[in-house]
Parts: structure tokens; sequence; C-alpha cells
């Protein structure tokens, strides 16, 4: 069912696709194979969810595509990766933020001894702007993160989780980015303040047509607020279709929401997902 | 009263010349965590190349231009082909290389300019301060209240760089995280290429006032190993902990030499600046000014 919904929303979303993977395969240390061909697209204005379990490959899918596995000894072997038709694999990260793809690093990655405005102003690094068009750009993110703005002087380090969260995304909203690669936001938040930031992810989506590749393990808020969505597992794609039919999958509730209707079931008939496709390499 | 405030004026004023060079090392390990070991030797270099530069009758600002252009170069093909290749190394790899970095600066200036030692004049005497003496009937050296001048408008200029503009947030950015800086678009190699560079720049002020001071010769490399006491004190990604680091330091030497030195026969001048750096280690290892560590549980 899946399969198909994939295969025939792929055509006709590639005319506006802004981010294209395809069948990458990423090499730690020149050893360790992480993703084994993953392939994947975002189209323009989609919230696109990228989930799985601890170690699928979703932080390391979205750090090829933003160009930062060099500085972790990664290394993408093989396939290509797309930013609105222009190759981007071979990209510095700085090149690819002018380009309008930022990231917002998992774990938040706030500089900790800055203020949070200047957490902020540090976002505009590569817009080199006047001094109004900074204070602007400041504003419009203080407009969807208010609570920023109370905070404005402190230092960040010393804010709170959901506001270091919020600080990293403002942070990257400074650059003026058109896509943004969001790895785990809802890390160590509670309920509350995550329903409080993937509601601000919509409204960024729908307001200023941001795009948006999301990676979550809480697959069950990520399914809410994506429109589509794909699974990772051990470095593969295993399955992706819209996120309306994930949620409501049999296998994706069980697996993934903890839902189940046949109650607790041995280990025994527990299924494994084999790679769908095979690719001529 | 007025010998112990003259003392006391004397260390304040050495210690800032401390400051100038802990500085030095204060950019570099701020953004970049290499604890650059061959600063002593860009004083060394900066100062020789300066005096080099006059004795060939060029004049004294074109001198300094030039100099400065040096320095520059210097800054920056170190970071290119020393330590752009080591990206990612352990930190221990890169504090070796900046050993290795100088004796090859070292070699290099010696050179091209000879191991002489040379005298530098900038014009600025090595007399007190008459207006001091009269008034106050303290005396204080001209030439250090000069050197002192030179650190703080120094001091001042970095401290709105690194506040207030683009460049200087950035860099206080890859201070604290690489790859978010990265992930941001702040290239790390541009960079680290402006702070070599700026530690260049400070290594030439600081090799002019140690040169016109103690004379142009190889000692000047030890300079460095002045620093370290002001750094631990003072704390390693800080400049005002550099400053203030200098000053504490400069003071003791010359309080303890004055009046606790006699109990030990004199000369403790050159040594008890270690011990206190020592006592500081156990007490408060980060320094007066080092960055805390912020963790959150």
């Amino acid at each position: 069912m899946n399969a198909t919904a994939a295969a025939s929303a792929a055509p006709s979303a590639a005319a506006s696709t802004v981010l294209a993977v395809n069948n990458i395969e990423v090499i730690y240390d020149h050893v360790i194979l992480v993703l084994k061909g993953v392939s994947l697209t975002v189209p323009e204005g989609g919230i696109v969810a990228l989930l799985g379990a601890n170690g699928a490959g979703k932080s390391t899918t979205l750090k090829a595509i933003s160009n930062l596995l060099a500085a972790e000894r990664g290394d993408v072997t093989k396939g290509s990766i797309e930013f609105r038709g222009t190759r981007v694999d071979k990209l510095t990260a700085n090149e690819l933020v002018r380009m309008g793809v930022c990231q917002v690093m998992e774990g938040r990655h706030c500089f900790q001894h800055l203020t949070v405005e200047e957490n902020l102003l540090t976002g505009a690094f590569t817009r080199k702007q006047s001094r109004g068009e900074l204070a602007a750009a400041l504003e419009s993110v203080y407009h969807y993160f208010p609570r920023l703005k109370q905070r404005r002087a402190s230092q960040s380090g010393y804010t709170s989780g959901g506001e270091q969260q919020m600080t990293a995304i403002g942070r990257a909203l400074m650059a003026r980015p058109t896509m943004i690669l969001l790895d785990e936001p809802s890390m160590g938040l509670a309920p509350q303040i995550v329903e409080e930031i993937f509601g601000i992810v919509q409204d960024l989506n729908r307001k200023e047509r941001v795009s948006f590749l999301l990676a979550e393990q809480n697959t069950m808020v990520a399914l809410r607020f994506a429109h589509y969505g794909y699974i990772l597992e051990n470095g593969r794609v295993v399955m992706d279709g819209e996120a309306s039919d994930l949620s409501t999958n049999e296998d994706v509730k069980e697996f993934y929401l903890g839902l189940s209707t046949a109650g607790r079931k041995s280990f025994r008939d527990v299924k494994h997902y084999r790679r769908r496709k095979r690719w001529l390499a | 009263m007025a010998f112990f405030i003259e003392t006391l004026i004397g260390g304040l004023l050495s210690g800032v010349m401390y400051a100038l060079v802990a500085l030095g090392f204060v950019l570099i390990y701020k953004a970049s965590g290499v604890f650059n070991f061959a600063q002593g030797a860009l004083v060394f270099f900066a100062a020789a190349t300066f005096v080099g530069l006059l004795e060939t009758g060029l004049p004294f600002w074109l001198a300094i231009v030039a100099t400065l252009a040096a320095m520059v170069v210097v800054g920056l093909a170190t970071e290119r082909f020393v330590l752009r290749p080591l990206v990612n190394q352990p930190q221990i790899t890169l504090f070796m290389v900046t050993i290795g970095l100088t004796f090859f600066l070292e070699g290099l200036t010696q050179m091209i300019w000879g191991s002489q030692p040379r005298a530098l004049d900038i014009g600025i005497e090595d007399v007190p301060v008459e207006w001091l003496i009269e008034r106050f009937n303290i005396s204080v050296s001209r030439f250090d209240v000069f050197a002192a001048s030179v650190a703080l408008v120094l001091f001042a200029v970095l401290a709105v760089f690194f506040q207030k503009t683009r460049i200087g947030r950035a860099l206080r950015a890859v201070a604290d995280d690489h790859q978010a800086a990265m992930s941001i678009g702040i290239p790390l190699q541009q960079i680290w290429g402006i702070v070599w560079a700026a530690a260049g720049f400070v290594a030439l002020v600081a090799g002019i006032m140690w040169g016109a001071r103690n004379g142009v010769q190889f000692a000047l490399t030890f300079t460095a190993l002045k620093a370290l006491p002001v750094l631990i004190l003072g704390g390693f990604e800080s400049i005002p902990g550099a400053i203030l680091g200098g000053l504490i330091i400069g003071a003791i030497e010359k309080l303890a030499e004055v009046y606790v030195g006699p109990m030990f026969g004199g000369g403790i001048e050159s040594w008890v600046a270690y011990i206190v750096a020592l006592m500081f280690l156990l007490v408060r290892p980060e320094g007066l000014f080092g960055e805390k560590h912020i963790d959150r549980v």
C-alpha cells in the first residue's frame, strides 16, 4: 500500500522538489558503513519526517545533506544529493547555508557562553546586511519565539532546554533558509514544550514557506505535524508514505507507536523489514 | 609608603607587558582550542623583523606596516599549511605541532636576521615621569607608562572587536562549538586564519614593547614562559583574565622580590610567579575568568 502511494506521489512532486537524496551511502572512518543506499525527496513547502530508532541513520542522513559529516570523519561514498536541481554533495557547509539549507543539530548546540541574542546574530553570519535589516530579522525571529525576546540577554547555556531548542531554530532562521534540516527537536523536552516547538515549525512552514526535513524518534508527534514520512532501519529506508497513512499502518503502530490490537506478542512473531528496493550498484 | 606604591606600580606596569604576550595565547586558544606554544617565537620573529627592517633604512611607520604584513602572512600560512591538514586531530597533536612551529620560527628568524642581539629604539626613554616625582615623590618609568597605554588601547580594541562585530561574534561562536558554527555557515578555516593573523598582530605589539625594553634577542621567545603563570591565573579563554592575571603576576613578582626576597637571599622574582600559579592550579584550575563548563543535568 505504501509502496504504491510513494510511487504515485513521487513523479507528480518531482517538479517542485526542493531536496532530492539519491541512494547515498555513508561510511565513517573508512570502515563503518552507516547508510546503505538512502533515497528521499522533500517537496517545496513540505514537512518530511525521517523516523526510526536510535542508530538507524537519521542524523547521518541529515549531516550528509548539510555536509557536516567531514567533521566526524564521515564520507558520502555513493549516490548524489540535489538541492533545487543542483548537485550539492561536494559543497562546504558554508556554501550550502548561502544556498538556503541550514541544519539545526541534535542536542541543540547553542553557543553556551553567548547570550541568546548573540546566538541569533551569529546565525546571520553568511548574510552581510545592514544594521537595520539585522534588527528586522531579529524582530521576525522574536515574533515566532516571543520567549526568546524575554531571555535575549541571558547566557544561552543557562536557559532551559526548550529555550535552547528555540534559540537553535531561531539562529538557523537568521540565515534565511528555504530548507531547514531539523534533528531531533523533541529530545529531552517536556511534552508541552515539544508541542509548542512543533507548532512553531508548522507556523514557519505555512507562513514563511520553509521546507523541513525532520529527524525524530518521537514518531507520534512527528507524524501528526509532518506531511510525509520515511522510516529508516539499519541505514535503509524500509517504508515511506503520507504521514496519515503511516500513522494508521498496523506495523508502524506496533513498532513505533507501541499500539497493537493483538495485545502482547512473543518475540518469535516479530517482523523484520527487508529493504524494499534493490539498486543497481 | 611611597616606596611600596612605587614597587606596586612598577609591578603592575610590567604585568601589563606579560598580559600582552598572554593575550596572543588567549586569542588562539579561545577560537581553536589550540595551546599555541609558538606565541613566544612569534614575538621574537616580529621584533627581529621590525628591527631588521628599520636597519635597512625603512621609516618607522613603513616598517611597522611591513612587519604587520609579514605577521599576517605567517599567521595565515600556519593555519593553511600546519593546522588545516591536522583538523580533527587530538589536542596533544596540535600542541606538539606548535612546539615544532616554535623551533621552525626561531630558526627562520635567525636565518634571516642573524642571531646577534640588537637594540630597538622607539623614541621613548626609560626615565622617571617627572611630575610624579614632584607631586608624590614616586618614580615611575616613562617607558613603562607608554607600554601600558599601548597595551590598554590594544585590549580595548580587541574587546570591542569580540563583543560588537560580526567576525568577533563568529570567533566566539567557533570557540564555543565548532560543529554548531559550521552548521550555520561559519567557515572555520577562514575564522582560524583571522585568529592567527590577529595573534601575529598582538605578537608584533608585544615584540616591539619587549624588544625596546630588553633588546631584540633570542631571549624574547621566553616571554612565552612568562605568560604561562598569567594564563593559569587569568584563565586560558579570557581576555580580561589575561589582563588581570598579568597585573597580579607583575605586582606579586615585584612586591615579593622587595619584601620576601631578602629572606631567600634575593632573586625570587624569576620563579615566584610559577609558585603562585601552582597554588592557583590546586585551588581554582579554570583560572579567575576561565570559562566555566556549563553542564545541564
